[in-house]
């Protein structure tokens, strides 16, 4: 067992040397979260604008029901995948157990709700203030939704990388219906789990690292959104 | 053919091909809000062309008259008739300015550019419209950015672009400084001369005056005088009308 700065130096010299399996590591790692973050953004921002604009009976209860969803435990998700896809659930003739399709399931379904819910908090404040102008020019609701999308684009997008965010990070889910096999669905999370279990802190802490370049890179780009949107008058 | 000649065509020539939407004639509109009583079983005629100028103090229930008429809210009681049209229909051949543009987050040709696509009309028109209000060289300026009276003339050249029969106008120059008030008036003027039927509420006496063929006073809900500004300006009848056309304050 390494020390702690004997691990660091060991991940330094993974993360420059541009290791093979860790690079695999990372690169499904990202491939399987920004997979699932386009996928939650497809399903979550119309359900967001919708709800937004949206006056039904029940919809209070719908609010909520998609704010609650916000707070999933990951591995109660991975568990609801994992019954529908294993061999004796509905979904288990696909195989799809244990592969990077259902770890993309299990994270879509984790995040959606999040898009969902802070996708709709944003476009109902700038529908509040656009409302009685689209009525005035007689919009559809489909044209009222594609301009809350659009002038609301910067701050969904920070919505997005939220949902990356949460994604990328998440461990409970992707190794339920991922299994963590080396070379097929180990990411980032779930390897630092097996590793840090084995002892091997090199490793473990090379990921730590990169998921922490990961998380800052997000943060920065989430920073430079707002600062392009306040440039061009956004806000 | 000049842009703002072409312009000024194709505005005038919309509207005929439709059944008229004036005379208005509205009778007993009556708007509650919560326990208040803001209109007051309110009659009202207005006739097919020219500019009507809507003064009253505060809390009169201009704004809430202007969207009744638009057709924006619902009135609590009473009668709209804009010759038995269809509400939907007025609206859309309507348009409202309000006293605070809101502009969409993009550029000015943008928020052009987006209602005339939005009402099926010709985009090739955004330039001659930006012309027409002077903001031709703010084109590709984000509309949040604009000064208070650009902003103002943007939203009038977004009213323009779905070549309204009826504009109304929502205090569009409170705040705004002489240069900026004068240029508005000059576009209104421009549209009510080609037959554009202007609705404008001001509480400014000599904007009033500049801008107004009738005037209607409100005062407790009700249209406490309807005439002609040439009439009324010199001599308004009811009390209410005279001490604020005098400037007088009455508690």
């Amino acid at each position: 067992m390494h020390s702690i700065g004997d691990a660091f130096g060991l991940a330094l010299s993974l993360v420059l040397s541009g290791d093979r399996d860790l690079l695999q590591i990372v690169l499904l790692s990202l491939r399987v979260s920004l997979t699932a973050t386009a996928v939650a953004c497809l399903l979550g921002l119309p359900v967001g604008a919708l709800v937004a604009i949206a006056r039904f009976r029940g919809r209070s209860v719908v609010l909520i029901v998609m704010n609650a969803l916000m707070g999933l435990p990951p591995v109660v998700v991975g568990l609801l995948v994992y019954l529908q896809l294993s061999r004796a659930g509905p979904l288990g003739f696909l195989g799809l157990l244990y592969t990077p399709t259902a770890m993309i399931v299990a994270q879509t379904l984790l995040i959606t709700p999040i898009v969902a819910a802070l996708s709709r908090q944003v476009l109902e404040d700038l529908h509040t203030e656009y409302a009685e102008q689209f009525r005035s020019l007689c919009l559809s609701r489909v044209q009222a939704v594609q301009a809350l999308l659009w002038d609301g684009r910067y701050a969904l997008l920070t919505v997005g990388l939220a949902g990356f965010g949460r994604a990328v990070a998440e461990v409970g889910a992707v190794i339920i219906v991922g299994g963590n096999i080396d070379h097929l669905t180990r990411v980032m999370t779930t390897a630092i789990a097996l590793e840090t279990s084995k002892g091997d802190l090199a490793l473990a802490l090379a990921l730590g690292l990169i998921l922490l370049f990961i998380a800052l890179g997000v943060n920065a780009a989430v920073q430079s959104v707002r600062l392009t949107a306040a440039r061009h008058a956004h806000v | 053919m000049s842009d703002v000649a072409a312009f000024t065509a194709r505005a005038a020539a919309a509207p005929a091909q439709m059944a008229p939407l004036l005379p208005l004639r509205v009778r007993g509109l009556t708007l509650l809000r919560g326990a208040t009583t803001v209109l007051d079983g309110l009659d009202l005629d207005l006739g097919r062309t020219g500019c009507t100028v809507v003064m009253g103090a505060n809390g009169a229930g201009k704004t809430l008259l202007l969207k009744l008429l638009h057709g924006l809210i619902q009135p609590t009681a009473g009668q709209i008739d804009w010759q038995g049209q269809d509400t939907a229909a007025v609206t859309r051949r309507q348009a409202l300015v309000f006293q605070t543009p809101v502009l969409l987050r993009r550029s000015a040709a943008g928020n052009l550019d987006f209602v005339l696509k939005a009402r099926g009309k010709d985009r090739g028109r955004t330039a001659t419209l930006l012309d027409h209000v002077g903001l031709a060289h703010k084109a590709q300026q984000p509309a949040r950015l604009l000064s208070g009276g650009e902003a103002q003339r943007l939203a009038l050249a977004r009213a323009l672009a779905i070549d309204p029969e009826v504009l109304f106008l929502d205090e569009p120059t409170a705040s705004l400084d002489p240069a900026s008030v004068l240029t508005i008036e000059r576009i209104v003027q421009a549209a009510r001369d080609r037959g554009v039927r202007i609705v404008f509420v001001t509480h400014d006496t000599g904007q009033a005056r500049r801008l107004a063929d009738d005037v209607v006073f409100l005062h407790g809900g009700r249209v406490a005088e309807h005439a002609a500004a040439a009439d009324f300006f010199p001599a308004p009848r009811h009390p209410a009308a005279r001490n604020y056309i005098d400037g007088k304050i009455v508690i």
